[in-house]
C-alpha cells in the first residue's frame, strides 16, 4: 500500500504540470516534443522549451531538498543496452509523435483515440520486451 | 513582458513535472520495468501514476475548453491530427521496446540527468541521436533526382 500513495500523488503533480502548461501557455507538455523543440523551435518558444527542461532537471534536487532523501534510482541495464534503448526511444517517440507524457498524460486526458492507440502499443511492446527478456535470460531475471 | 511570464510558466511546469516524477517512483528504472513485468512479479503501483496524472490533466483540459484562450497566450495549440497510421503504431512499438529494455522514457531520463551520472547521460545522448536520426530520414531538403520524363506541366 505504501508505494501507491506516492505514486498517486506524484502522478497528480505530473498531471498538474501538463494542466499548467496548457492553461497558461496553451501548449501540450510532451517531453519528447519539448526536447526536440530545443533544437527546432525558434525565439521565445525555444526559451520556453529550455525553461521547462531546466525545471525538469531541477525537479530531483528540489525533491531531495524538500523530502530529505534522493529519489530512488537503480539502473541495471549495461551501457550497450542503454545505447540501443536510447536510440529506439528517441526514434520511436518521433515516428509515433509522442511518449508517455504527450500521448499518455495529455492525450488520454483529451480522450484522443490516436493517443489511446499509441499508449496501448507502447505498453504492450514494453511488456512483451520484458517478458521476452525474462524467457531468454531466466537466471538473470530482468536485471542485465 | 508577457513573454517572460510564459518562460517562467514553462520553468514552473517543468519543476512540478520533475517533482512529480521524483515522488512517483518513475525515476527508478527497476520500478518501471517491474510495472512492465506482467509475466513476473508484477508491480502495479505505477498504474496509479498514470491514473493520477490523467485525472488532473483531464480536469485541466476540461477547464481549458471553457476558456477563450490560455492565460498567457493568444490561442490553445492542441494537436488536430486524428489519423491512426503505421507511423503512430510502429513508432510507439519501437519506443515501447526501448522503454522495456531500459526502464527509461524521455521525461524521467531527462530529469534523471541531474542525479543519474554516466548511464543516464549515455541513454539521453543515444535518445537525442535517435531523434536526430528520425529528423534526418524525414528531412525535406533531400536532393531527389527528378526523372527526365516528368514535367511539372503534366502534374
Amino acid at each position: 500500500m505504501s508505494a501507491f500513495l506516492p505514486a498517486l500523488a506524484g502522478g497528480a503533480l505530473i498531471g498538474l504540470s501538463v494542466a499548467m502548461l496548457l492553461l497558461l501557455n496553451g501548449r501540450i507538455a510532451g517531453i519528447s516534443g519539448l526536447v526536440v523543440g530545443l533544437g527546432t523551435d525558434r525565439g521565445e518558444r525555444r526559451r520556453v522549451d529550455a525553461a521547462f527542461v531546466a525545471g525538469l532537471l531541477f525537479g530531483p534536487p528540489a525533491f531531495a531538498w524538500l523530502a530529505g532523501a534522493w529519489p530512488e534510482m537503480r539502473i541495471v541495464a549495461s551501457l550497450p543496452v542503454l545505447v540501443v534503448a536510447g536510440l529506439l526511444v528517441g526514434f520511436g517517440t518521433r515516428l509515433g509523435s509522442g511518449c508517455t507524457s504527450g500521448h499518455g498524460v495529455a492525450g488520454l486526458a483529451r480522450l484522443s483515440s490516436r493517443s489511446l492507440v499509441a499508449v496501448l502499443t507502447f505498453l504492450a511492446a514494453g511488456m512483451a520486451t520484458v517478458a521476452l527478456m525474462r524467457t531468454l535470460m531466466p537466471t538473470s531475471g530482468v536485471s542485465w | 513582458m508577457i513573454g517572460l511570464w510564459r518562460i517562467l510558466a514553462g520553468l514552473a511546469a517543468g519543476l512540478v513535472f520533475g517533482l512529480g516524477l521524483s515522488l512517483s517512483g518513475m525515476l527508478d528504472p527497476v520500478r518501471v520495468r517491474g510495472f512492465l513485468d506482467v509475466t513476473g512479479p508484477w508491480d502495479p503501483s505505477l498504474m496509479f501514476v498514470l491514473g493520477g496524472a490523467v485525472t488532473v490533466s483531464a480536469l485541466g483540459y476540461l477547464l481549458s475548453r471553457r476558456l477563450p484562450r490560455p492565460v498567457l497566450d493568444e490561442r490553445f495549440q492542441i494537436p488536430t491530427n486524428r489519423r491512426i497510421d503505421p507511423a503512430l503504431v510502429g513508432g510507439s512499438a519501437l519506443f515501447g521496446i526501448g522503454w522495456g529494455l531500459s526502464g527509461f522514457c524521455p521525461g524521467p531520463a531527462v530529469a534523471a540527468l541531474s542525479i543519474g551520472g554516466l548511464p543516464v547521460v549515455v541513454f539521453v545522448l543515444a535518445m537525442l541521436a535517435g531523434m536526430a536520426g528520425h529528423a534526418w530520414t524525414t528531412r525535406t531538403d533531400a536532393v531527389v533526382p527528378e526523372p527526365l520524363s516528368s514535367s511539372k506541366a503534366f502534374r
